[in-house]
């Protein structure tokens, strides 16, 4: 029953404020799924207390779903330690979320909407998170796509912002693609899609193979590859990340729930839930790692250069995604999932911080025109700083704990790939540092490059907005020393319980015996990092221009983010587009109709003119043919019986 | 109540004609008090038939391959009679047709105001007609239905329909025209050979190889048309631009199920071997169907020309179901259908309450409706989605099971078709910004109202159908599973798929290297 509240408490919020939330007013309608899902976050975490303390599993039957030949799935919840997680950062950031939304939207007409869809976002996320079978997990998956392209898209009349929501719509629906792939290759391979059967039997098909487009292939490889496509379209990895960065058109509050904490892990937790498959796919796993490395070091590179708080913030959840499936590649699930869970605290106050910069500078979101803000929000400034000290890893902070532990495991890992992904994980840890300082000295130091009269009215937030950064920033500095000893310590093996592939002497065990100038090099990267934008943003303060200047090349390759989008408009976009109307135009109207009826029809040009002139006297000439017709054959039928 | 229940498909193709026989006689000198009693007596004999419909529905027996309320009387000399009856694969499509009829008969409430008698009487007909056609169990009998039903829709179109409505109607009927020659040629042949015309007895009948394949291509001429497959699909664009809203809701809705259910009422259990055969060129046409129309899709201006190219890319999906020969593939297809019919029918009403209101079918007049038509707007998004096949919807469960399917016989298949999911959200999402989002810049556009009661009626039970196949979709499928498996059972039991999984030897045990053949069971 608790679980069920879980999932459906938000889904009643949603559906309230959906359809009747002009009828009971805006407050009513925030006041509601606000407080469901915050009763929802608290059951969630006396969930994780039973669950991920207590060392037990629960599963709960909703409503049979589909059964059709021998495919059979269920509306159904498989809560273990993994899904008990996923539970407390979903329903705690979204609780915050939805309370911040409240200051945040305060000037907004559409605010029962705006709810509507945060709560509906939550649902969805949640019914990926507990599902216990792929199918289920799909149509969450699908659903906070949903809610997603209806968030991006909140200010329908911006044009920019329904791109935004199309473009992160359709090319997660590529990711689609391979996962729906993914989820036919489990069923033909295991004759299931229910988690519980497929993980029971992945042993036995370590070494089986399956025709795929023609080929016969590792089947483990090919299906961890086809879900590893899925979750790059929702993880934004690269290749399929150019959507996330658009996403940033939607509400700020927006950013911080789905494109940060919760929605963009979910390719994370898909590949973590499927560790005991990727196991047996050490293919897979290599690929995992690399093009994790790849978009830490590639994301991280394009965040140095951008102007508008928010892809500077957009562009590091790409690059800490990144960080996360290297992790997964190396076997480091628990230090994944650890990760993904800090970053959910840390990268949520710095969105929701930098909404409340914009919401102090009325909507201004370029960096270029800010500075100083530091006397007059000073609190957004402090939590910042916290967030900051988080994310680059200084010591006994949340990240310290997580993502040194990524960059360790990659350096113990003796697989092919690992090596690769250690030097780009140092790598982005240095641009990481650069890019976080370069952002608040950029937003809270020097003097004010905003005008006077925006810089003068510039405030703090209502309370609702305070609140939510508070906590968060109490999250970013403790959650990895509480709990750091049972998702990566010693305990972790009992506390995973199954729900991961762990034991006492994996890559974990490695990663806490590398040698020490390794374990010294996040931090030192770190200090650098910071050394560097504090010279580059407070000392020389023309040295950013100078530089870019002397690199141009570089530096336009960077905005212009490795040109991803460009190439992919030009590939993509554009010939689908011409090839719609080639087939239109010369397929259907010139070469099939004009062969087809309008070459009959010009045959019986002559009959037709006149049929025109007679209008619908015409269609009765057909239906009258075709009577007389009808009749032909009743009365050949009739001679045939009357013969036999 | 038992003579009822005996009977009740006759009854309910008695009703609508009844019904029409009143509205034929309703005389009254105000001419609108006449059109208003025309259509509350339609309204109540679709409504009627409807009921009638779940009672079928709640009295299928959904255990038996058998067909059921099966009645037989000798019409036309010895060999051909009235034998009428449903199984699993046809009930609910005689469930779709009765339930879209009340529905269409609102939509053309107000907009239709000329020739009301005979436009009622039209569909009235037509209803009778599609419902014979799902319950004929001899095919003379399913070819009377088949091509008459079509005689009521030229009318609709070519009478109520558009400017270029003389065109469009010529063009279905040449299409059909040629389709039907060629199955009336066959059904000739079928009949001399085994002297009857009784389906399940041909279903039991042995064609001679290359006597199937010939035969198979006769039909095949005339249900491609119907789905319609690429490239006899040129018709339907125009059909469906031309027709009235209610026209283009049946022509959707129902007359392309006909196509679907010709494949599985005929060219399955009578021609298998041929079947199996040319499954290739389906497959072929189906995936060309789906990249091809949803491109066309893309560019489109006109809504409803959009949205019958759409339908052409799904009904693809239905065809690759089909030939799959799978218990995933059939189910799925014939749930695609039914799905279909009431997506992109309610997609045709939406398009019917816009050009009401502003008389153009031309995308870029309308704009920002989200603004002042909100319930339209909500409602209009959601039948998109469905349309984009998303999970907790109806369009998603029959997709999938067509994919899955589809995966299991070959994942080439499964890979092109699947490509269709990424076009398919790509041109609806892209008709929901043009329509729904955005500026509220026309000043016309602006003076729309948003929907009234009338309007409400009719979406209401569309969207919670929509919802209830998706969430659980077992009210529908569960009918369904005995006639389909034992349509495989009989026929294509030796029928082997070509995704094949070999369990290789695994090396930690000393397990022999048996190469275990694992198909779908």
């Amino acid at each position: 029953m608790m679980y069920k509240l879980i999932v459906f408490l938000p889904l009643i919020g949603f559906l309230i404020a959906g359809m009747f939330g002009r009828r009971i007013g805006d407050k009513a309608s925030q006041l509601l799924t606000a407080s469901l899902v915050s009763v929802a976050a608290i059951l969630s975490w006396m969930a994780f207390a039973e669950i991920a303390l207590s060392g037990n599993k629960a599963h709960v039957h909703v409503l049979d779903w589909v059964s059709s030949g021998t495919l059979n799935f269920s509306w159904a919840f498989k809560i273990d330690t993994l899904t008990a997680v996923m539970l407390v950062v979903v329903n705690s950031v979204s609780a915050l979320v939805h309370w911040y939304s409240m200051g945040y939207m305060h000037e907004d007409p559409d605010k029962p909407r705006f709810f509507a869809y945060l709560s509906l976002f939550t649902f969805a996320m949640l019914m990926l998170v507990t599902s216990d079978n792929l199918v289920q997990m799909f149509f969450g998956w699908e659903g906070v796509g949903l809610a997603s392209y209806l968030l991006i898209g909140f200010w329908f009349k911006k044009p920019s912002a329904n791109a935004a929501a199309i473009k992160a719509f359709v090319v997660n629906r590529v990711g689609d693609f391979g996962f729906a792939l993914g989820i036919y290759a489990v069923f033909v391979l295991f004759g299931s899609v229910e988690f519980d059967v497929i993980f029971a039997n992945a042993a036995d098909f370590q070494n089986a193979t399956m025709t795929f487009l023609g080929h016969e292939y590792h089947a483990l490889t090919v299906i961890c590859l086809l879900l590893f496509v899925g979750a790059m379209g929702k993880s934004a990895q690269l290749g399929l990340h150019t959507w996330l960065p658009d996403a940033m058109e939607g509400p700020t509050p927006v950013s911080a729930l789905i494109h940060a904490a919760t929605m963009v892990t979910a390719g994370v937790f898909l590949v973590a839930r499927f560790s005991p498959v990727f196991q047996y796919a050490p293919d897979a796993l290599v690929v995992v790692t690399v093009i994790g490395a790849a978009t830490a070091f590639f994301a991280a590179s394009v965040g140095l250069v951008q102007n508008d708080i928010k892809r500077v913030i957009a562009y590091s959840t790409c690059s800490q995604l990144g960080y996360m499936f290297f992790a997964l590649g190396v076997g480091a699930y628990g230090g994944a999932v650890f990760h993904l869970f800090t970053h959910a605290f840390f990268k949520a106050l710095l969105f929701l911080g930098a909404g409340s910069v914009i919401h102090a500078m009325h909507h201004e979101q370029d960096m270029r025109n800010m500075g100083g803000l530091l006397k007059k929000i000073p609190l957004t400034a402090a939590v910042m700083f916290i967030g900051n000290l988080a994310i680059t890893g200084f010591p006994f902070l949340s990240g310290f704990y997580s993502k040194d532990m990524i960059i360790e495991a990659a350096y113990a890992s003796h697989a092919p790939g690992a090596e690769f992904a250690f030097v780009m994980g140092v790598a982005a840890a240095l641009m990481t540092s650069f890019y976080s300082w370069r952002l608040w000295f950029m937003t809270f130091m020097g003097e004010t490059r905003a005008d006077h009269h925006t810089y003068d009215h510039a405030h703090e937030g209502p309370w609702t907005i305070r609140f939510p950064l508070i906590v968060l920033a109490v999250g970013a500095v403790f959650a990895g020393m509480v709990f750091h000893g049972a998702f990566i310590g010693d305990n972790r093996v009992a506390f995973w319980n199954g729900a991961l592939v762990t034991s006492a002497h994996d890559i974990m065990t490695e990663a806490h015996h590398v040698p020490f100038i390794v374990k010294a090099m996040p931090f030192v990267v770190m200090v650098l990092g910071a050394v560097l934008a504090m010279w580059f943003y407070l000392r020389k303060t023309d040295l950013p221009q100078r530089t870019a200047e002397m690199w141009d090349g570089l530096y336009a390759f960077l905005l212009n983010k490795w040109y991803f989008d460009e190439l992919y408009n030009f590939i993509f976009v554009r010939p689908a587009f011409w090839l719609g109307g080639f087939f239109w135009k010369r397929g259907d109207e010139q070469t099939i109709d004009g062969f087809g009826p309008n070459g009959v029809s010009h045959a019986v040009a002559v009959i037709a003119a006149k049929a025109r002139k007679l209008q619908s006297g015409y269609v009765y000439h057909y239906a009258f043919a075709m009577i007389i017709g009808l009749a032909l054959v009743v009365t050949w039928f009739m001679a045939q019986s009357g013969g036999h | 109540m038992n003579f009822l229940i005996h009977n009740l498909l006759s009854l309910m193709m008695l009703v609508p004609l009844i019904g029409a026989g009143f509205v034929l006689i309703v005389r009254h000198q105000d001419k609108e008090i006449e059109k208003r009693n025309i259509r509350w007596v339609t309204l109540l004999a679709t409504l009627f038939t409807f009921v009638l419909s779940i009672v079928l529905w709640g009295l299928f027996d959904g255990s038996t391959a058998d067909f059921q309320f099966v009645e037989k009387y000798e019409w036309i000399g010895n060999s051909i009679s009235y034998h009428v009856g449903v199984d699993g694969i046809s009930m609910l499509f005689v469930v779709l047709t009765a339930f879209l009829m009340p529905i269409v008969v609102l939509a053309s409430w107000e907009s239709v105001e000329t020739r009301v008698k005979e436009y009622m009487i039209a569909f009235l007909l037509l209803e009778t007609l599609m419902i014979g056609v799902f319950s004929a169990l001899d095919i003379f009998l399913f070819y009377v239905f088949f091509e008459g039903g079509l005689i009521p829709m030229y009318l609709i179109i070519g009478v109520w329909g558009g400017l270029n409505r003389i065109y469009a109607s010529f063009k279905f009927f040449l299409y059909t025209l040629l389709g039907s020659v060629l199955m009336l040629v066959a059904v000739f042949y079928m009949f001399i050979e085994t002297g009857t015309t009784d389906i399940p007895m041909l279903m039991n009948h042995h064609f001679d190889a290359d006597v199937q394949n010939l035969l198979w291509l006769a039909f095949f001429a005339s249900f491609a048309v119907k789905m319609p497959m690429w490239p006899v699909h040129t018709w339907l664009p125009d059909a469906h631009v031309q027709a009235p809203t209610a026209g283009s809701v049946i022509l959707a809705g129902v007359l392309l199920k006909m196509g679907g259910y010709g494949f599985l009422r005929f060219s399955l259990p009578m021609f298998p071997e041929a079947t199996m055969h040319f499954a290739w060129l389906v497959f072929a046409l189906s995936i060309i169907a789906i990249v091809y129309t949803s491109l066309v899709a893309l560019v489109q201006n006109d809504i409803k020309k959009l949205i019958a190219y759409s339908s052409v890319a799904h009904m693809g999906f239905v065809t690759i179901g089909i030939f799959v020969l799978n218990a995933n593939g059939i189910e799925g297809a014939i749930f695609t259908m039914l799905s279909h019919g009431i997506v992109s029918g309610a997609l045709f009403l939406c398009v019917g309450v816009i050009y009401d209101r502003l008389h153009t079918r031309e995308i870029s007049r309308y704009g920002g409706l989200s603004i002042n038509m909100k319930i339209y707007a909500t409602i209009f998004v959601i039948f998109s989605m469905a349309s984009v096949g998303l999970p907790g919807m109806s369009g998603f469960v029959g997709e999938f099971l067509v994919l899955n399917g589809a995966y299991t016989y070959d994942s080439w298949i499964a890979f092109f078709a699947t490509t269709g999911v990424v076009l398919g959200a790509a041109y609806m999402l892209y008709l929901v910004r043009r329509l729904v989002f955005g500026e509220l810049d026309k000043d016309d556009v602006k003076a729309m109202p948003d929907l009234n009661l009338r309007e409400k009626i009719i979406f209401v039970p569309l969207v919670a159908v929509v919802f209830w196949m998706g969430i659980y979709p077992n009210s529908f499928l569960d009918p369904i599973h005995a006639s389909v498996q034992n349509l495989i059972d009989t026929k294509f039991s030796a029928f082997e798929n070509q995704t094949v999984v070999n369990v290789g030897p695994v090396e930690e045990t000393e397990a022999p290297a048996a190469e275990a053949h694992h198909d779908a069971h």
